[in-house]
């Protein structure tokens, strides 16, 4: 399936900023079979005073880009072509969930995948016992690590009720937990935590929804912004496999990878630093088409 | 005794009476109970005087330090104070022999660690072939993940280091911990060392005692090679001024002639790094890093770092500037490393370590967990990725069997649910060291800090360094926790050395020191330090005036007085108003961001006052009281504004003071001119005036004794020889921002200028007929417009 898609985020400053320094990290990536990148480009407005685009520890494209003048807010529009193929895993490959310490314990490898990266506490992503407690009382005996995967992204989705207003960015996955209401950085954040607290290794991923469904199917939660699912490593041979518990289903067709990470703050869309003061409005718009099969 | 035979008895009277603890080693008294080597000169000195002799001598380190203000801040649960250094006058002597042994040991350890970290950083092999577990690095926080893959500009990751040593039971030295990230106590070796030659004029010389400064000198010189360009500097990069060693950073700052530098002092552009100064952007090119790495760049290391610089990282991946050590050196001094180096070193040199460290087990593999539960009781044992030893955090540790910091868990149980969390380490005991203790030496234990700096000729140890001295006479490694002091280290050689001094030879001509630019941090500080200290006595006065005439003055002229302060927020039903407490506050805030600009009287004098007004503030009641009690605080005022502008050093900093000051004077004049010489203005206004601009006496000389429009708005709007006038403080700020002038290049005038320029032309054409109340406004909005276009031309 081959995708055009654009973004645009906005941000709109009360009072002049004298000067600013931001990393955006929201190209797409390339990722062979599954995932290829025909084109994509970043325009930044204004103009930055430097920019450098580069690669990050866990492969993800980034610009950073800076400001010296004096300036109102910035405009980033990206636009891509992707083609993204459905590379369904093979679920039968998957380790014992009793045996994934031993598969661990064998890895020795700091690459970008390696699992390793994605099984200590990260940023957002604290230990939680509650959420551990959760994920103990969804297992039953005898399961494969991608069957407690699957368990639990379709448990959170029984359990938790998408609402946009219930959260905000920076909400801690703790509390969007305990209300049972959130956004995909929730839910994704949440599922992690449950699975790193049980031994997963698990990652957060973000992305693009497509926006209008294929004719007769229902339109995904989270197609108008960005969106955020999970993986988790299920053991040698199965490797990493892609969950969506916002929508609670294997991530496919529909979702196309920007970035990697262990949690949100290793693959926000854009962070940044500005000097001046006041308050500023954000704004986002997303359009994901095919345009062919 | 034979042993005693080359001095006489009352040379060594306090040695005979020294008793060392059985079966430790000690570093006066060697096994066989005679002096070692070195010690002889310094306590023949001191049996040759008094108590009161060493008293006298002892004080006058003491006083050195406190005039130096030497201190270091401690973070206690309700507030942050600054403790005393705790000195112990008498030095540690280590012999040459002694000394070479560790020179060599540590070198070879600095050689090892660079390695380790090169490949951590780069191909990873260690981990790849075995010889590290991988999960130890993978889900450690200090290793650092932008940095992987970077090869610092240096082609060194570590340029400076720390070894923390003790000396164990069987007499050989051990490495107790590894300071590779951002290592602080070089400058208190320093200053330990001039207050222990304040103690003992004389005797270090006589003592072929090693010296510092070539050590100093050596790295200063490294430093300035690792530029890249002869104009860029080189700075300190500190956390601030609420860290603790601070004031050590200052000094050796000073010392040094290096920059001291927060993040916020710095930006990039186009991946250089340069300092904000109020001439523009300066360039930096290495920075001695006092900041742990993670909070070293908000935008790619921890993002709640208010420390950092953003684009920090960015400007060390494109290779402009050096980290002294790189961002990412603090993974070395993971506790559970110690467990893999001794390997590690056979791997990668072929060589032992020739300074063993502590025994330390990762519990991460099955054998090594089985020994650590099988002999608990003789180790310490903690988090595995902590940078500090167990008893120096707040985790759950476990200290000779006992478990801390957690309940409901046996040791055992806690060892096998955590296990590759956890590592352990033998208990070790250290040697012990004289301290004087009323009239006699006593056995203390010791741990040294060693410092060795990197040199185009390789590495170099600081012949010194400083000890830390136990409490007790308890020689666990663990009993240092509860504090102690610290002693100078003296290592002697055997022959005869060299005089050294940072200090240029008597001989060179004379070159008069150029402070470097100001950072615009600073000027930023100072100026409001100048605003906030002239509001707090404007707001006094306008208090002291309110409280005189409460009771008795008709209400508008109390509603113009109250008018004036409620913009402060300040609600005169309070004798002492919250709001000028905060003011004051603003300005010891301010004070305090640059108190390393600032003299030591200065700073005390700030402080003295803010204490007054919180006692002050306790007891008064509103009336005549407070009107009392501001007039005392108001002297107090006054007292910090002479200490200022006697004291201070007319550079740039003291221009931006000055103007901050002259602003906030000039606003509050005219504002209240402005109110009491309007049309319809109550009665008792034009006295007010006089009164608030303590200008009744020259109002007295000059017009007779009563106050007419006129008469108010010459003396205190336009009179330039009254330093309460209007005029008067635009004439200061013209003349200050003149003297500014030179930041920027000539002929191209700032808007600040020009509206400083225009706006004291304007007066000075004025004269008391047009001085109205519409132009009184008019100026008073102008000169508030000058904050933010003094910000604009000189805050970079």
């Amino acid at each position: 399936m081959i995708y055009d898609i654009k973004l645009r985020i906005s941000y709109d400053y009360a009072h002049l900023a004298a000067v600013g320094r931001h990393v955006a990290c929201i190209l797409p990536r390339d990722l062979g079979a599954g995932q290829r990148l025909i084109a994509g480009l970043l325009d930044i407005t204004p103009r930055p005073s430097e920019r450098v685009d580069r690669v990050d520890f866990f492969g993800n494209r980034l610009s950073e880009f800076g400001f010296r003048n004096p300036h109102l807010g910035l405009a980033l529009t990206m636009t891509a072509r992707i083609d993204r193929n459905d590379l369904p895993p093979q679920m039968a490959d998957s380790v014992a969930l009793a045996d994934l310490p031993r598969a661990i314990a064998g890895l020795a490898d700091l690459g970008p995948d390696s699992a390793l990266h994605y099984l200590s506490p990260s940023v957002r992503v604290p230990p939680d016992p509650a959420m551990t407690a959760f994920a103990r009382a969804h297992l039953t005996a005898g399961m494969t690590v991608a069957e407690a995967v699957l368990a639990l992204n379709g448990a959170l989705y029984r359990h938790m009720t998408f609402d946009a207003k219930a959260t905000h960015v920076d909400t801690p996955a703790s509390e969007a937990f305990a209300k049972r209401h959130g956004v995909c950085q929730d839910f994704s954040h949440i599922l992690i935590t449950c699975l790193r607290g049980i031994g997963i290794p698990a990652g957060y991923v973000s992305g693009f929804l497509r926006t209008l469904p294929p004719p007769g199917k229902p339109r995904l939660e989270g197609a108008d912004a960005m969106h955020a699912w999970v993986r988790a490593w299920c053991g040698p041979r199965l490797g990493w496999i892609e969950v969506d518990p916002t929508n609670n289903k294997l991530a496919g067709l529909d979702h196309i990878v920007v970035a990697r990470g262990r949690d949100y703050s290793d693959v926000a869309p854009i962070k940044g630093v500005m000097r001046g003061s006041g308050r500023q409005k954000s704004r986002q718009a997303v359009d994901v088409v095919p345009v062919a099969g | 005794m034979a042993r005693k035979a080359a001095l006489s008895k009352t040379d060594t009277q306090l040695f005979a009476r020294y008793t060392p603890l059985p079966g430790v080693p000690d570093e006066l008294a060697d096994a066989s109970g005679a002096m070692r080597a070195g010690w002889g000169p310094l306590i023949a000195h001191l049996s040759g005087l008094s108590r009161a002799g060493v008293a006298a001598a002892f004080a006058r380190g003491d006083q050195h330090l406190a005039d130096a203000g030497v201190f270091f801040r401690k973070y206690g649960e309700a507030e942050v104070s600054a403790r005393d250094w705790p000195f112990s006058p008498v030095p540690v002597i280590l012999p040459q022999s002694d000394w070479s042994e560790i020179e060599a040991g540590l070198i070879q350890r600095a050689e090892v660690m660079e390695a380790v970290v090169a490949d951590l950083y780069g191909p990873n092999r260690l981990v790849t072939e075995g010889h590290l577990p991988a999960s130890l690095i993978a889900q450690n926080p200090e290793w650092l993940r932008p940095m992987v893959g970077v090869v610092p500009q240096s082609g060194h990751f570590l340029h400076f280091l720390a070894f923390e040593i003790g000396r164990g039971p069987d007499g050989r030295w051990w490495v107790l911990a590894d300071r590779t990230d951002a290592p602080s106590g070089a400058g208190f070796a320093l200053e330990n060392r001039v207050a222990a030659g304040k103690v003992f004029p004389d005797l270090i010389g006589k003592s072929n005692v090693h010296r510092l400064a070539g050590f100093f000198r050596s790295f200063r010189d490294a430093l300035d090679r690792l530029r890249q360009s002869p104009t860029a500097r080189v700075g300190i990069l500190t956390p601030g001024p609420l860290t603790d060693t601070y004031y050590e950073q200052a000094y050796i700052a000073r010392y040094l002639g290096l920059s001291l530098l927060e993040g916020e002092d710095l930006t990039v552009e186009d991946g250089q790094l340069r300092i904000r100064t109020v001439q523009g952007l300066a360039p930096v090119d290495v920075l001695w890093r006092r900041m742990d790495g993670l909070w070293a760049d908000p935008l790619e290391l921890r993002e709640d770092s208010a420390l950092g610089t953003p684009g920090l990282m960015s400007a060390v991946r494109q290779g402009h500037v050096t980290m002294v050590n790189a961002l990412g050196a603090g993974i070395l001094e993971t506790q559970a490393l110690m467990a893999f180096l001794p390997a590690i070193s056979l791997h990668l040199t072929g060589q032992r370590l020739r300074l063993p460290n502590v025994a330390t087990w990762w519990c991460g593999s099955e054998a090594e967990l089985a020994h650590v539960r099988r002999h608990a009781g003789r180790m310490m044992i903690g988090q595995a990725m902590s940078t500090r030893l167990p008893f120096e955090t707040n985790a759950p540790h476990a200290i000779g069997g006992q478990l801390r910091g957690i309940e409901g868990v046996s040791l055992d149980g806690w060892l096998v649910a955590h296990g590759a969390g956890l590592m352990a380490k033998e208990l070790v005991t250290l040697s012990t060291t004289p301290v004087y203790d009323d009239g006699a030496l006593v056995p203390r234990p010791m741990s040294l800090r060693v410092f060795l700096a990197r040199t185009p000729q390789g590495w170099q140890v600081m012949p010194g360094g400083f000890a830390r001295v136990g409490r007790s006479n308890d020689t666990t490694a663990i009993s240092m926790r509860n504090g102690g002091s610290v002693a100078d280290v003296w290592v002697v050689a055997d022959g005869k050395v060299e005089a050294e001094t940072m200090l240029a030879p008597p001989t060179a001509a004379f070159v008069r020191a150029q402070p470097g630019p100001l950072p615009s941090r600073a000027a930023d500080n100072l100026f409001w330090l100048g605003r906030y200290v002239e509001r707090t006595e404007g707001l006094l006065r306008l208090i002291r005036a309110y409280n005189s005439r409460v009771g008795e003055a008709a209400e508008p002229l109390l509603t113009i007085i109250r008018n004036r302060l409620k913009i402060y927020d300040i609600d005169v039903a309070e004798a002492v108003p919250r709001g000028v407490r905060d003011t004051l506050g603003s300005a010891v805030y301010s004070a305090s961001q640059i108190s390393d600009r600032f003299s030591v009287d200065g700073w005390s004098a700030l402080k003295d006052m803010e204490k007054s007004m919180a006692r002050i503030a306790a007891h008064a009641t509103p009336g005549n009281d407070a009107a009392h009690v501001m007039s005392v605080m108001l002297r107090k005022v006054a007292g910090f504004s002479g200490l200022i502008h006697d004291n201070m050093y007319r550079a740039e900093g003291w221009q931006f003071l000055t103007i901050g000051r002259s602003l906030e004077r000039a606003a509050m004049i005219t504002d209240l001119l402005a109110a009491v010489c309007a049309p319809k203005a109550p009665e008792g206004g034009l006295d007010l005036a006089i009164e608030v601009g303590d200008s009744i006496m020259v109002h007295r000389q000059r017009y007779a004794v009563i106050t007419s429009r006129a008469s108010v708005i010459d003396l205190l709007g336009l009179d330039e020889r009254n330093p309460r006038s209007l005029r008067f403080h635009l004439d200061v700020i013209r003349a200050r921002v003149a003297d500014l002038s030179t930041l920027r290049p000539p002929g191209e005038m700032t808007e600040f200028e020009r509206m400083v320029l225009q706006l004291q032309t304007s007066i000075t054409l004025h004269s008391v007929q047009t001085l109205d109340t519409a132009a009184l406004l008019a100026t008073h909005s102008a000169i508030l417009d000058l904050s933010p276009a003094l910000n604009a031309a000189y805050m970079h």
